[in-house]
């Protein structure tokens, strides 16, 4: 059946990709088709969503955070009249038990592009009444149903929404509402333990939904840091696995403001959420894992390290022959670790999920791109898994970050000289090394790194020209 | 770092053949209700090596898991209550985890093993 599946109006690039995954990982994935919204903009909130069941709506959208709502459309038009007048012309059989007197309903008033003025918004509902034969008891606070008269508004500030959303208006009855819960209850700002790499909670979600995260599977994140995306996990009910280079963060933590002592198991204390099975401290590129331990993780998630030079650490020192270490001086010696440029990092990411993940499981990280040389061929491939989403995060003018999702089609061919990963971003390695040098002169140039990007938002830039104006930051 | 984890973990020095399993040497272990999930528990059997689980559980005053496991042992409730203790709610807070060929010992602090490989084992 067909259904409004009205969208947020943030991360644009994620939103379909988000629904299609959280299909899939509800059996329903094969299924889906979307129409393209009034207006024909993919930019736009109002797509169309054919799913097999109402129950399959409620599941997706009881999981997304970028779905506002999923609705049966009784009308929709271009002025309030048309609406009203196709609402009459909507089957019958699929109204009448709605206007019952049995029913306890509540009519909601949405706007997008323009708030609607409580006064205009009850002579909406008057309208209503008067073309719709609801019988049935309005109750505001718990109704058992609800159904929703949206507007699409052309705004009166020039933004250029009206380019992507011509004005409508349309009336449904509400199946599914999405759940942004997550986003207060485990915000960053009052978590105890973050670091300057910790991942946004509402990506964080995505992420998870992404890979179908949820009770029973193994999730792991080879770049723990604070454990943020896993905490969005344990939120689903995963089972979580974390590992890290650096120890520090993962085992210490740090004294807070208030003097107490925070680390990352702390952090799932804080919400009441199941702890990592395991923590460890390994390095990625040498993993610990024994022989023969093959396909036992459901999920892979993270933020791999972006620099090149300056970016993440692998073991082994510098040198190529490294000095011995004295036997009294084993003990307490913290190891040397050598450069981890992306490229390697990928490759190893890449071959690992080819070999760790069960079949259909899946792989989600962060992959940096610099926009103006940015072309399909930088996103890693590996003849095992499937790419399934690539959705961008625009950061600057120069650089943006991608979204990357596979899934592990088939058993890893241990036969095959073929079934290695193909990393081919010379381009973006090379826009990363400029990067690296630019920072060098941080102090001299007013130039932030795309490290500072992705960590500290500046929340009044201008954004690029060569996006539309109605894509600001975080849409 | 509970057992589950230790089944999956191997020393991988260079040139060491046999790493796995990795002898537990605990000094403080505690022990932590977990969410019982028997599905998730008959997902990851297949997965753990098992006499190694038993040996690791015995390790931490754990004996009574059996050595063989037929697929009616996976369905009964008092041996999947065993076999989710021994995974899931055993913590190896502080200890070393041992490499059974070179001794090379990988300590646990805090819940946390440090496996990362010195300059010159890699």
């Amino acid at each position: 059946m067909w259904y409004l599946c009205y969208f947020m109006h943030r991360h644009l690039g994620f939103r379909r990709e988000e629904v299609q995954a959280l299909a899939d990982a509800f059996g329903c994935g094969s299924e889906l088709e979307w129409g393209l919204p009034h207006g024909g903009s993919p930019d736009s909130p109002f797509w169309y969503i054919n799913l097999p069941s109402e129950e399959h709506a409620r599941q997706i959208a009881s999981r997304s955070c970028l779905v506002k709502g999923i609705y049966e459309v009784w009308g929709e038009g271009a002025t309030l009249d048309e609406m009203l007048t196709a609402c009459q012309s909507f089957p019958l059989e699929q109204k009448t038990k709605y206007f019952a007197p049995e029913i306890v309903f509540k009519i909601c008033i949405e706007s997008f592009g323009m708030k609607i003025p409580q006064k205009t918004q009850m002579e909406y509902i008057r309208k209503l009444d008067a073309k719709l034969p609801f019988e049935g008891k309005v109750d505001l606070k718990a109704p058992d149903h609800r159904f929703w008269l949206i507007q699409a508004v052309d705004p009166v500030k020039n933004c250029n929404v009206s380019a992507i959303v011509p004005p409508r208006w349309y009336f449904g009855r509400e199946i599914a509402t999405g759940d942004r819960s997550p986003m207060p209850n485990f915000e960053l700002s009052n978590r105890r333990y973050i670091g300057p790499t910790s991942m946004d909670v509402e990506l964080a979600v995505i992420m998870c939904n992404m890979v179908g995260a949820r009770r029973g599977r193994v999730v792991y994140d080879p770049f723990t840091g604070t454990g943020s995306i896993l905490v969005a996990a344990a939120h689903f009910q995963a089972t979580t696995l974390g590992s890290d280079i650096d120890i520090r963060v993962l085992r210490d933590g740090k004294t807070n403001k208030a003097g107490e002592q925070v680390d990352v198991w702390g952090n799932f204390n804080q919400y009441g959420l199941e702890a990592p099975v395991g923590l460890l401290r390994f390095d990625a590129h040498r993993p610990p894992f024994r022989a023969g331990l093959e396909e036992f993780l459901d999920a892979i998630v993270c933020d791999p390290p972006y620099g090149v030079r300056a970016g993440g650490r692998k073991s082994g020192g510098r040198k190529a022959v490294p000095t011995p270490i004295p036997d009294g001086l084993r003990e307490g010696h913290i190891p040397s670790t050598a450069p981890y440029g992306l490229p390697e990092c990928l490759y190893d990411l890449l071959h690992f999920a080819s070999l760790h993940l069960r079949v259909q499981g899946r792989l989600c990280f962060w992959l940096p791109c610099a926009t103006e040389v940015y072309t399909e061929t930088d996103i890693p491939s590996h003849p095992a898994l499937r790419l399934c989403a690539n959705s961008e995060q625009i950061l600057t003018r120069r650089w943006s970050r991608r979204l990357i999702t596979m899934e592990k089609l088939r058993p890893f061919d241990h036969s095959s000289p073929h079934e290695v990963p193909t990393i081919d971003c010379p381009a973006l390695v090379a826009a990363l090394e400029g990067e690296q040098e630019n920072r060098h002169d941080q102090k001299a140039s007013n130039e932030r790194s795309l490290r500072d990007h992705v960590m500290k938002p500046d929340r009044e830039a201008k954004p690029a020209k060569k996006i539309p104006m109605y894509r600001s930051k975080n849409v | 770092m509970r057992l589950l984890t230790h089944n999956m973990l191997a020393s991988n020095v260079k040139g060491v053949k046999n790493g796995y399993p990795l002898r537990i040497e605990a000094t403080t272990v505690e022990t932590k209700t977990a969410d019982f999930n028997p599905e998730f528990l008959k997902r990851m059997f297949p997965k753990l090596e098992w006499k190694a689980f038993c040996e690791a559980s015995a390790a931490l005053g754990e004996k009574g898991l059996p050595a063989q496991v037929s697929p009616e042992t996976l369905e009964d409730e008092e041996f999947l209550k065993a076999f989710h203790h021994s995974l899931l709610e055993l913590h190896v807070e502080e200890g070393a985890l041992i490499c059974p060929e070179t001794g090379r010992k990988f300590p646990v602090n805090k819940g946390i093993p440090n496996m990362l490989l010195n300059e010159d084992e890699c």
